[in-house]
């Protein structure tokens, strides 16, 4: 198909058409008559926004979300392409369960879907699954990570950067001293945790971790991609290795840029979410990484669950959010509006940062001819209140419903296809 | 008040009529027939996730006296084990018609989650390390009828300028989180003493000092509630040793001697004798323990008369 999207503007101010053909950018001039348009005047076409952190549930609990229903909430979110994290059942940790899934989002994808590999077998933190064969598959993976779990053996952990070094992997860590935050911690560890009467999670359980992994990736030589930064020690740590040159890159959610403690106070386990809810100093800190750069992408942790798995007591209940939908909004309201970022520094963060991490051809690239049709089109100043029914997922955890936020995503393009249009 | 779930839900009016009805309510348990036809054709569902003989022992009395049909179900284990939520489990049984949940259970929260899904009252009859309310209003009924016993002729109950001492696992305790809060509504002074490794995070913003010097908070203290300390505290490594822990928070005999006149000795139940309570302190004669066991029904048949005695419910 082809499709003229006139008038719109980039994100460097620049206004232009964009021509789609044959799923690639192409000279608007060779545009013939008559070919279907979209009408882009006020909107920024942006390129198509990637996350390298997504829970898509299949398989094995495809009752909370598929291939097919989790892509279509990141198409309506304005991403082209995802990265599903491992700890599906069973575990993504072979190549043949990598292929799988590899081949369900070339079937069912409404995106891109770009596969996670475990780094330990089952996720047990025990021994290295096998890293360079799910590399080698069909799937080519190259970011590996025990997300939901804590690679917290040291030795493993050394040996998993230096293994993957030899195919320039990164080993994406989900940074949580189990001992410090046992299984039961569900709460910031504040005022609120002693209030609720609920086991608390400090920051230093998630920085000493994170001081203890860009040592050893500096040890290594090797890449190491921290998850879900939600502390301000977090932060400090990772500046004080980007400025000793070590290979690290650093991630914040849309929910550690908004939402803070005081919201467990309820004991709503939408808003239950590991690493917890922090309080507005580490919202801060986070926020303030993200507009310097010391926390280089967003990745959404979107993490979608049944109902029945948050209708327990809230240290039972199971802890995510949902976040593909409401990303954008929510980075464009509390770091655009706010003034804290511009658009190029957004689309950094958002598509081209994680592309590179991931290093997925194709995907974060900018918007110029002969590039693939990898866009989305963004109304900046759209509003709505976010209805948790109205969404594409299957799941219906999200903690964004009732709130007044951007609604900007006009339309999804991923290579040369509509895959939403409101 | 549609719900009793935290101490904090309650205006001082409340609180005090909550004990001046229960005192009636003690002089009923003094006479042969101790029946009263307040709650007749009421339902009251004691529901425990977590064993507790003397609460629910306490509570079922509570609502027998008050001709109430109260059912007990133990609940223990039974939700997530059997892969059923907490909310359907308790959905379930609201649709039997249910007037009144008791609710008990481990984790924190529950009771207040469990309010927001039923169409039935709630009584929270502790949640995990949240909160023990009516804990906290039979601690308040025994504290204040000793007040009265050694004279003070205080109508509003007394504890205003009184020095209240809680002691021990504070960390983990309800029954303090309840207490702090209802007397911060009662004008009792609570002083939190603990060491370090067993204070709330955040305590200092709970409004009452706190130390790990219980000789100094003990010797102006007019009332000493020492908490319990559970056995396996020991192996999350809060403390060195059970000889230690008395050593710096138990109640022992010299400490007993060094109480000021007047001063009563409240525990919760059940206790460690030997661990944060000796026996000599734990049998004295200011030792309000079996006061409290004993206002424990009569506050829980006020406190059922309170939000059930009415059509609306009394405490609106």
């Amino acid at each position: 198909m082809s499709l003229l999207i006139t008038g719109a503007t980039l994100a460097d101010g620049t206004r232009g058409d964009l021509y789609v053909a044959d799923g690639r950018l192409a000279d608007p001039a060779s545009a013939p008559a008559g070919v279907e348009r979209i009408d882009a005047d006020g909107l920024l076409a942006l390129p198509g926004l990637v996350d390298l952190h997504t829970h898509l549930r299949q398989p094995g609990r495809e009752d909370a979300e598929t291939v097919a229903s989790g892509t279509a909430a990141a198409a309506r979110g304005g991403y082209t392409c995802v990265h599903a994290m491992a700890n599906t059942n069973p575990v993504t940790d072979t190549a043949e369960a990598a292929e799988y899934i590899h081949s369900l989002g070339g079937s069912d994808g409404h995106c891109e879907v770009r596969v996670v590999g475990a780094v330990t077998k089952g996720l047990a933190g025990e021994e290295l699954a096998e890293l360079g064969l799910m590399h080698a598959s069909a799937a080519g993976v190259t970011v590996f990570s025990d997300d939901g779990r804590c690679v917290d053996d040291s030795l493993l952990m050394r040996r998993a950067l230096s293994y993957v070094k030899a195919f320039d992997g990164v080993v994406a860590q989900h940074s949580q001293d189990p001992r410090l935050a046992g299984p039961g911690a569900c709460c910031h560890e504040s005022e609120w945790s002693g209030r609720l009467g609920l086991p608390g999670w400090p920051a230093q359980a998630e920085s000493v971790i994170v001081a203890r992994d860009v040592q050893l990736a500096e040890l290594t030589d090797s890449r190491v991609h921290v998850c879900h930064v939600s502390t301000a020690e977090s932060v400090d740590v990772v500046r004080w290795a980007k400025k000793r040159g070590i290979k690290v890159t650093a991630e914040a959610t849309p929910h550690h840029l908004l939402l803070d403690t005081p919201l467990v106070a309820g004991y709503d386990t939408t808003f239950k979410v590991n690493p917890p809810l922090r309080t507005s100093e580490h919202l801060a800190a986070v926020r303030e990484a993200l507009a310097d750069g010391t926390i280089d992408i967003v990745g959404t942790d979107h993490a979608p669950h049944a109902r029945q798995d948050k209708d327990h007591p809230f240290d039972v209940a199971l802890p995510g959010m949902l976040g593909l939908e409401q990303a954008l909004a929510v980075v464009i309201d509390v770091m655009v509006n706010s003034g804290r970022m511009d658009w190029p520094t957004l689309v950094e963060r958002m598509s081209h940062a994680p592309a590179r991490i991931g290093k997925v051809a194709g995907q974060g690239r900018p918007l110029a001819v002969g590039e693939p049709a990898n866009l989305v089109l963004v109304d900046p100043s759209a509003r709505a209140t976010v209805d948790r029914d109205a969404s594409r997922s299957r799941a219906r955890n999200n903690p964004y419903h009732g709130l007044d936020l951007p609604d900007p995503v006009v339309a999804t393009i991923w290579n040369g296809r509509v895959t939403y249009q409101r | 008040m549609r719900h009793l779930l935290s101490a904090a839900d309650l205006t001082l009016a409340e609180a005090t009529s909550i004990l001046d009805v229960a005192a009636e309510m003690a002089d009923v348990q003094r006479r042969p027939v101790k029946k009263l036809p307040t709650l007749r054709g009421r339902t009251i569902v004691n529901i425990f996730f977590e064993d507790s003989t003397r609460t629910r022992t306490s509570f079922e009395i509570a609502g027998k006296w008050l001709s109430a049909d109260t059912i007990n179900v133990s609940a223990k284990g039974s939700s997530v084990s059997k892969g059923e939520s907490l909310r359907d489990t308790m959905l379930t049984l609201d649709a039997m018609g249910v007037d009144c949940f008791v609710i008990r259970h481990a984790s924190s929260g529950a009771a207040d989650q469990v309010a927001s899904w039923v169409r039935a009252q709630v009584v929270n009859a502790g949640d995990g390390q949240h909160e023990h309310p009516t804990q906290a209003l039979l601690d308040a009924y025994a504290m204040r009828a000793h007040f009265r016993k050694i004279g003070s002729t205080d109508t509003s109950g007394g504890f205003a300028g009184k020095k209240i001492a809680i002691v021990g696992d504070l960390l983990h305790s309800r029954v303090v989180r309840s207490n702090v809060l209802l007397q911060r509504t009662l004008g009792g002074e609570v002083t939190l003493v603990a060491p370090p490794t067993l204070l709330p995070t955040g305590v200092e913003t709970w409004g009452c000092p706190v130390t790990s010097d219980f000789d100094e908070a003990l010797a102006d203290a007019d009332i000493v509630m020492m908490l319990r300390v559970q056995r396996e505290r020991m192996a999350g490594g809060f403390f060195p040793t059970e000889r230690e822990y008395a050593e710096a928070y138990g109640l022992t005999e010299e400490r007993l001697a060094a109480l000021k006149p007047g001063a009563a000795i409240c525990h919760p139940g059940p206790m460690n004798r030997g661990v944060e309570i000796s026996s000599a302190a734990a049998d004295a004669a200011n030792s309000l323990v079996l006061e409290q066991v004993a206002a424990g029904v009569a506050v829980r048949m006020s406190v059922l008369y309170h939000l059930l005695g009415s059509n609306e419910g009394a405490m609106k």
